[in-house]
């Protein structure tokens, strides 16, 4: 492939960034084999491959985090500056990484201006907290700059990050996965604010599994798959199923529209039901059932508080009045280990926090719950462990070196369905997932929804919180919920707009 | 070490809501132990009336300089989520390093009788050296902090003892003796000493984007060096600060003791920690405020004071001051409501 090339040739002139024929090995696993992308000035390009196929390694060399075992960076035709030089890297690129970089222990307001407080001398607190609440206002993001970054939801985090990053006044970029954790309102003011920025010259590179999001914004895209460059093009020289096969290297529908399932009778026993939840400020008055066997889906903008509810049904939050009961029975509300006793499984949403032991191997981390199970009297027998662990690594497509690969070591996608593993392994009688297929490829979401299927049809009663359609359409009903309060109960059959219009708190007919 | 938790705390509620009142909050966990100081000082008048006295405050105080500068030092490094056992060796050889050199071999020195006018100096350039050694092997060697710490609080201890014959020294040179002696305006001028250090800790903690960068470093170093803080290059300077800060000690206690003893600085680093922990220092780094770990330092003090004045017997006073300490962390760990991970 010599499209970067080409490029390079093309009338846009010299690119802004450019990875040239770059390589880089983490021990047996090929992250990058002589794979290279130029981004002209003033577009928006977007990167896109697989769970694992290279694009966040890409990203930290092209940021100078990482050396490249082999190939050359370039900015505006100029070779890269040292690896050392961080100042000189900052003032080419500025990048929202997909792991988190904001640090918990400090307040927004210094997450924001991190090591850039002040000039040479005293930080002035109040103008850093006002710079800051200025700024944060830009994105619509309602936090106190003075507060603890740590205390922030994830979306809330996210758009700290995304406002970080946009604000350096670098000429030049890079998004990795910025949407991910999102909802709807919050992608469209990001949007509106790439374009503006691209309008004044600003050259983005943008990373994300939501492929309309990439015809939507980007202007050429390029293709990477298993560590090498694919393809460099227009984005409307590119049906979506074509970009899809470059992506998986065969042809193919990207994703079934959701699975057909029986309907579940009525006699089915409730294993969730939440009665007359309320939490100032987030949600009040919430009745919710599930049955065995039903898949429930619960959909809502950022403010609608359906993370808060589910992770008071999780028992991460005590409600202020209503009562949860799982299975039967009514754990004692705000304790984790009573709901997870009750039979409920929980997908968190803030998996790096939350779901996963980054330094133990994928093994370990995948069979936890079931870690009793695999042999006599507590002793977890390896073979048995490295066996469920292989199966489970075959079931949700999960790209590794092998079992014993620390989870740390994936890409985000990955680590993402050795959490879903997780929750799954010990079947639950009562499942609440947050945003399951966040971060997963095209390819991987449909088997990944395929074992939530089959969860259900094992006889778990499955509530998916997500705005994300594709996570909804094998729902047998779809739950909206509009600030704090579940509005409208949708069955299957549903159309996109149907219930867009409806998580917009839109009236309909 | 969040991340080795499987299970979540409860996210803070109420982050995003008007009125939370989260700064107040913040700088509140600062104050924590004023009330606790204001309380040990009433009891302490209630048990002796000789405790208000001039005398007895300033003496209070002189004796927790050293422990001050140990726990200024550790709580430094502490927010920058690194380790430091050897201060404990470091306040004992540095000086007695320092003091070898220069004396004569008759009073176990070394015999190399180096100008007596450096001493000062090659103390705090031990201290230094130690300081930048426990970086090289920190950093450089990826080794964990505190077995390479632990490692060196040995070793220096060792030391000393093979370069004193494990004796002690009494036969310092004046300039040695001085700032642990001296008095400037009524006031011993190792109290003058460690009060600026800190005040000079807190601002450059505070107000200063390099004193800042220890805190980013210490709540997450992979987004710090994202940042474009040199994060090797920063810990390897808290680190010689460390070193310096408890070979300064080593003077001030040389000083005010008249000598060098071979156990000199042996056993106080529970003590730091535990000043650092109650002064809100988070051993997970990140996290505390350099005045809060000076509070801590009075606590002890206080206690320590209010226990001898009371006539608690000599050979009771350990355990029972052991036990206030294990009882004024728990007091901390409940009033400041966070897990001291
Ligand atoms: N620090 C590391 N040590 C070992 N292997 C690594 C490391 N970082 C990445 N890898 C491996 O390199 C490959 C590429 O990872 P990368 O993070 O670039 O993927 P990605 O395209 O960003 O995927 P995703 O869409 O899931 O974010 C993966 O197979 C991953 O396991
Ligand atoms: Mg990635």
């Amino acid at each position: 492939m010599t499209s970067q090339e080409q490029n390079a040739g093309s009338a846009a002139g010299i690119p802004a960034a450019e990875a040239r024929d770059v390589s880089k090995r983490y021990g047996a696993t090929v992250a990058l084999h002589s794979a290279g992308i130029a981004v002209r000035a003033g577009e928006t390009h977007a990167l896109v491959g697989r769970n694992g196929a290279g694009k966040s390694t890409l990203v930290s060399i092209l940021t100078g985090l990482q050396r490249p075992d082999g190939g050359e960076i370039r900015f505006d035709g100029a070779p890269a500056p040292a690896l050392a030089d961080r100042d000189a890297w900052r003032q080419r690129v500025a990048c929202v990484y997909q792991k988190s970089t904001i640090i918990p222990t400090l307040t927004v307001a210094e997450n924001l201006f991190l090591n850039r407080q002040s000039g040479r001398g005293l930080i002035d607190w109040r103008g850093l907290r006002r710079r800051a609440a200025d700024l944060l206002a830009g994105y619509g993001v309602d936090v106190d700059p003075a507060a603890l970054a740590g205390s922030l939801t994830v979306e809330q985090r996210q758009l700290v990050e995304i406002a970080r990053a946009l604000s350096f006044g670098a000429r030049f970029i890079i998004l990795d996965e910025p949407t991910a954790q999102l909802d709807a309102a919050a992608i469209d003011r990001l949007f509106d604010r790439m374009r503006e920025l691209q309008s004044s010259g600003v050259t983005f590179l943008f990373i994300s599994h939501h492929l309309q999001e990439v015809y939507e914004v980007c202007q050429r895209v390029t293709v990477l798959r298993d560590a090498r460059h694919i393809l460099t093009e227009p984005v409307e020289a590119l049906s979506r199923d074509e970009l899809v096969a470059a992506m998986t290297g065969e042809t193919g529908r990207a994703l079934a529209e959701g699975v057909s399932r029986p309907p579940v009778p009525a006699t089915a026993p409730v294993v969730l039901d939440v009665r007359g939840l309320r939490l100032a400020g987030y949600y009040d008055g919430v009745d919710l059932t599930v049955r065995a066997g039903e898949l429930v889906g619960l959909i809502g903008s950022g403010s609608s508080g359906k993370v808060a509810l589910a992770e008071t049904i999780a028992g991460l939050r005590r409600a202020d009045a209503g009562t949860v009961t799982i299975a039967g029975s009514t754990p004692k509300p705000g304790q984790v280990p009573a709901a997870i006793a009750a039979g409920l499984g929980y997908l968190p949403q803030d998996r790096h926090r939350e779901g996963l032991v980054p330094l133990l191997s994928v093994a370990e981390n995948a069979t936890m719950p079931i870690a009793g199970r695999l042999g006599p009297a507590g002793i977890i027998a390896p073979a048995r462990q490295q066996a469920t662990a292989e199966r489970m690594i075959r079931t949700y497509d999960i790209k590794t070196d092998g079992p014993r690969q620390p989870v740390s070591d994936l890409s985000g996608g990955n680590a993402q369905k050795v959490v879903l593993a997780r929750a799954l392994a010990n079947d639950p009688k009562a499942l609440v997932m947050v945003s399951p297929t966040a971060g997963v490829d095209v390819r991987s979401k449909a088997s990944l929804l395929g074992a939530v299927n089959e969860a259900a049809a094992g006889g778990a009663g499955v509530l998916v919180v997500s705005d994300e359609l594709d996570d909804l359409r094998s729902c047998d009903r779809v739950l909206v919920m509009f600030h704090g309060e579940v509005i409208r109960d949708v069955p299957r059959g549903w159309t996109d707009a149907d219930l867009v219009s409806a998580v917009e708190g839109v009236e309909q007919q | 070490m969040t991340g080795t938790e499987t299970i979540a705390k409860p996210p803070t509620s109420g982050g995003t809501r008007p009125g939370g009142g989260r700064l107040p909050l913040a700088r509140l966990r600062d104050f924590a132990l004023v009330p606790a100081i204001l309380l040990l000082v009433v009891v302490g008048a209630l048990i002796d009336p000789v405790f208000l006295s001039s005398a007895n405050i300033t003496n209070v105080l002189q004796q927790q300089t050293e422990l001050a500068l140990l726990v200024l030092a550790e709580a430094i490094i502490l927010i920058a989520g690194k380790f430091d056992l050897s201060l404990e060796s470091t306040i004992g050889l540095a000086p007695a390093l320092a003091v070898a050199l220069v004396i004569p071999a008759a009073s176990n020195g070394l015999g190399t009788e180096l100008p007596a006018g450096l001493a000062i100096v090659l103390c705090l350039l031990t201290g230094l050296a130690i300081g930048a050694f426990n970086g090289l092997l920190i950093l450089r060697f990826k080794l964990s902090a505190f077995i390479v710490t632990l490692g060196m609080l040995i070793v220096l201890r060792g030391l000393q003892i093979g370069i004193t014959g494990g004796q002690n020294l009494f036969d310092i040179p004046p300039s040695v003796l001085y700032l642990g002696s001296a008095v400037w305006l009524g006031v011993p001028a190792s109290i003058w000493i460690s009060g600026t250090l800190f005040v000079v800790g807190i601002v450059a903690l505070g107000y200063f984007r390099h004193g800042r960068s220890v805190y980013a470093i210490g709540g997450n170093t992979d987004a710090a060096r994202a940042a474009g803080i040199r994060t090797d290059r920063v810990v390897w300077v808290v680190l010689m600060i460390g070193g310096l800060l408890a070979a300064l000690a080593g003077l001030l206690m040389t000083g005010r003791l008249g000598s060098v003893a071979a156990a000199q600085g042996d056993g106080m680093i529970f003590t730091v920690f535990a000043a650092a922990v109650i002064g809100g220092i988070s051993l997970d780094g990140g996290k505390g405020t350099l005045f809060g770990a000076l509070c801590g330092v009075i606590v002890l003090g206080l206690i320590n004071n209010i226990l001898t004045l009371a006539g608690v017997s000599a050979q009771w006073i350990q355990a029972i001051y052991g036990a206030i300490i294990l009882v004024a962390l728990i007091l901390a760990r409940l009033t400041s409501g966070k897990a001291q991970d």
